[in-house]
């Protein structure tokens, strides 16, 4: 049927086309991944977008996607929703992902707890000398709606893990489209605060110690590991069904070492750890901890 | 035979001609009756005032609130400053392409302006993030450079080749026995554009700025990306606020078919047509007497 390609392709070599959408957190991460997998199989063609989890999720229900990813965990009223459209999602925990909160480089305050955020977020404190900072305005970024990160902070930071809560992000608050946008804002506002995927931290900002209660931690790799760093969540793939065929082969090769690297170099926490890949780890964990 | 000919194809090329004018009021109309039939799901969900009037946009809560007010008074806030802006420099290019610029200058900025016309919105948008927003943050001294006034000095941008084509050909429609008798009476050039070429154009340039308004109402990209689409009801446009266009731009990957949210996207966007047909409605009416 494909033979105008005029190549003859091994029929017992894979071929197929994927199309992963969802999560902006993990977007650079799993391009990586997907490119390493095509070079592998070169007949399999990955499509990685973005836009958001609840993108993905909403794509998985639309059938418009073979992989969703997202950096939260599908709500029951999603599953319900899904189910009632012939979908049936299956999760997979790809990597891990501490929530980084990030300021300006010269902001003196280096340490909040999630008390701080809490009140910085819905708008109850609005000056960083509330915080040990200089005296000014507190500009708060969150991302769009449609990000699982901003979901994962509403249900943490905003409503502090109460699922009856009715606290909002302030109204002030500024919803960009990207994490990118969010730290191009913050490394040119000194009165602003964001929050991001650890993937997304570099020199540029300086991202916060995080206290629950006690010490604060910084989001390195071995305290999301160890659960110390407090915004600490899984990053998921979801496919409709048991994954198969050449869906299998991508997803088995995401929790591969090969795959798990990509996880790593992005700066995340990977989901399977093997002796090899520990000793990356403390490599990158220290870089981030710098 | 040749005659034969264009007797039959004369009546089929007229018959085409007139049924692509219809298809495309057909097209508008169906798009109009989809995105009522649409909207109207949402209000058997939420009722039509709680839309209209709610204050508050919050789509993801529980319950989730779809009150269009912050959203349209963010369109509207947007939209002025960028009018105010754009009016003004727009109609005074095409005076000074029209009538006073030399041939040779003239040339040279009408294609600058065809220029202007193709540059994508969202390099705009990025242009804004990176330098416009900083710039009017230290210049204004304000918490934050995302906000309306950015988004309306881009939008002021955007629509400018719209008006300067429109208001330009207004104006050198103007016939040349109103120039000469002018100038035969003594007046000067000044005076000739200002009290008889401007008020005789000014149908077809009020068209012009209708048509500037309306690509500034809709457009998405650009807002979505400066303005800080914070959905409060806005009070100044120096703060960050949020737009129906962004709206619609920045939630619809995330909305499940059939949910409320959904239909809710599609609702905004029947308000965004309503205006935009107003608009356009407005400036044909004037194209129409600028014609007689």
């Amino acid at each position: 049927m494909f033979a105008g390609c005029g190549e003859n392709i091994d029929p017992n070599e894979p071929q197929g086309f994927i199309q992963a959408k969802g999560s902006d957190t993990m977007v650079n991460a799993i391009q990586m991944v997907s490119e390493e997998f095509m070079k592998e199989y070169p007949h399999i063609f990955i499509a990685v977008t973005g836009g958001g989890s609840g993108v993905g999720i909403a794509s998985l229900i639309n059938k418009t996607c073979d992989v969703a990813t997202a950096s939260r965990e599908m709500k029951p009223k999603e599953i319900e929703i899904a189910n009632q459209h012939g979908v049936h999602p299956r999760e997979i925990v790809v990597a891990f992902d501490g929530v980084a909160v990030i300021v300006n480089k010269n902001n003196p305050v280096d340490k909040l707890t999630l008390e701080d955020l809490h009140n910085i977020f819905t708008g109850k404190a609005t000056n960083w000398k509330q915080f040990g900072g200089k005296n000014l305005h507190i500009v708060t970024l969150s991302r769009e709606v449609s990000s699982g990160t901003h979901m994962y902070f509403k249900e943490e930071v905003i409503q502090l893990g109460k699922k009856d809560s009715k606290e909002e992000f302030s109204k002030e608050t500024l919803l960009l489209t990207s994490s990118q946008a969010i730290v191009e804002e913050v490394a040119g506002n000194e009165e602003a605060i964001g929050y991001l995927g650890m993937g997304y931290l570099s020199d540029r900002t300086k991202a916060l110690r995080i206290a629950k209660s006690g010490e604060a931690y910084p989001p390195t790799i071995e305290n999301v590991l160890q659960k110390t760093y407090p915004l600490s969540r899984g990053l998921y793939a979801y496919t409709d069904g048991e994954p198969e065929g050449v869906v299998k082969r991508f997803i088995d090769f995401t929790l591969s070492p090969a795959g798990q690297r990509q996880f790593i170099e992005t700066g995340f926490v990977p989901a399977r750890t093997s002796p090899v890949e520990a000793g990356a780890q403390s490599h990158t964990g220290g870089m981030i901890a710098r | 035979m040749k005659r034969l000919w264009r007797r039959i194809s004369e009546p089929i090329i007229e018959l085409c001609i007139r049924l692509s004018g219809i298809v495309v009021v057909i097209f508008v109309f169906l798009i109009f009756l989809f995105l009522l039939r649409y909207s109207l799901s949402l209000f058997r969900h939420s009722p039509l005032g709680r839309f209209l009037f709610g204050h508050q946009w919050l789509p993801i809560s529980d319950p989730p609130q779809f009150g269009v007010i912050p959203l349209l008074l963010g369109s509207v806030l947007v939209t002025f400053w960028a009018v105010v802006i754009c009016v003004p420099l727009g109609v005074g290019s095409a005076m000074f392409i029209a009538e006073v610029a030399p041939k040779a200058i003239k040339n040279v900025l009408k294609s600058f302006v065809e220029i202007l016309a193709a540059i994508p919105s969202v390099v705009l948008g990025f242009l804004g993030i990176i330098w416009l927003g900083p710039v009017l943050r230290d210049t204004f001294h304000l918490s934050t450079g995302m906000c309306g006034l950015t988004g309306s000095l881009l939008l002021a941008f955007m629509a400018l080749p719209t008006i300067i084509s429109i208001s330009e050909d207004a104006l050198t429609g103007v016939p040349r026995s109103y120039r000469e008798a002018a100038f035969g009476l003594g007046a000067t050039r000044w005076q000739t554009l200002w009290r008889v070429i401007l008020p005789s154009a000014s149908p077809g340039i009020v068209a012009a700025v209708m048509l500037g308004i309306g690509r500034v109402v809709g457009e998405t990209m650009v807002v979505l990306m400066v303005t800080g689409n914070a959905p409060v009801i806005p009070t100044s446009i120096l703060q960050p606020l949020r737009t129906l266009t962004a709206t619609i731009a920045g939630e619809m990957g995330e909305t499940v078919g059939g949910s409320e949210h959904y239909y809710a996207l599609f609702a905004v966007g029947l308000v965004l047509f309503v205006i935009t047909f107003i608009i356009n409605l407005i400036a044909d009416l004037f194209l129409r007497r600028a014609r007689k």
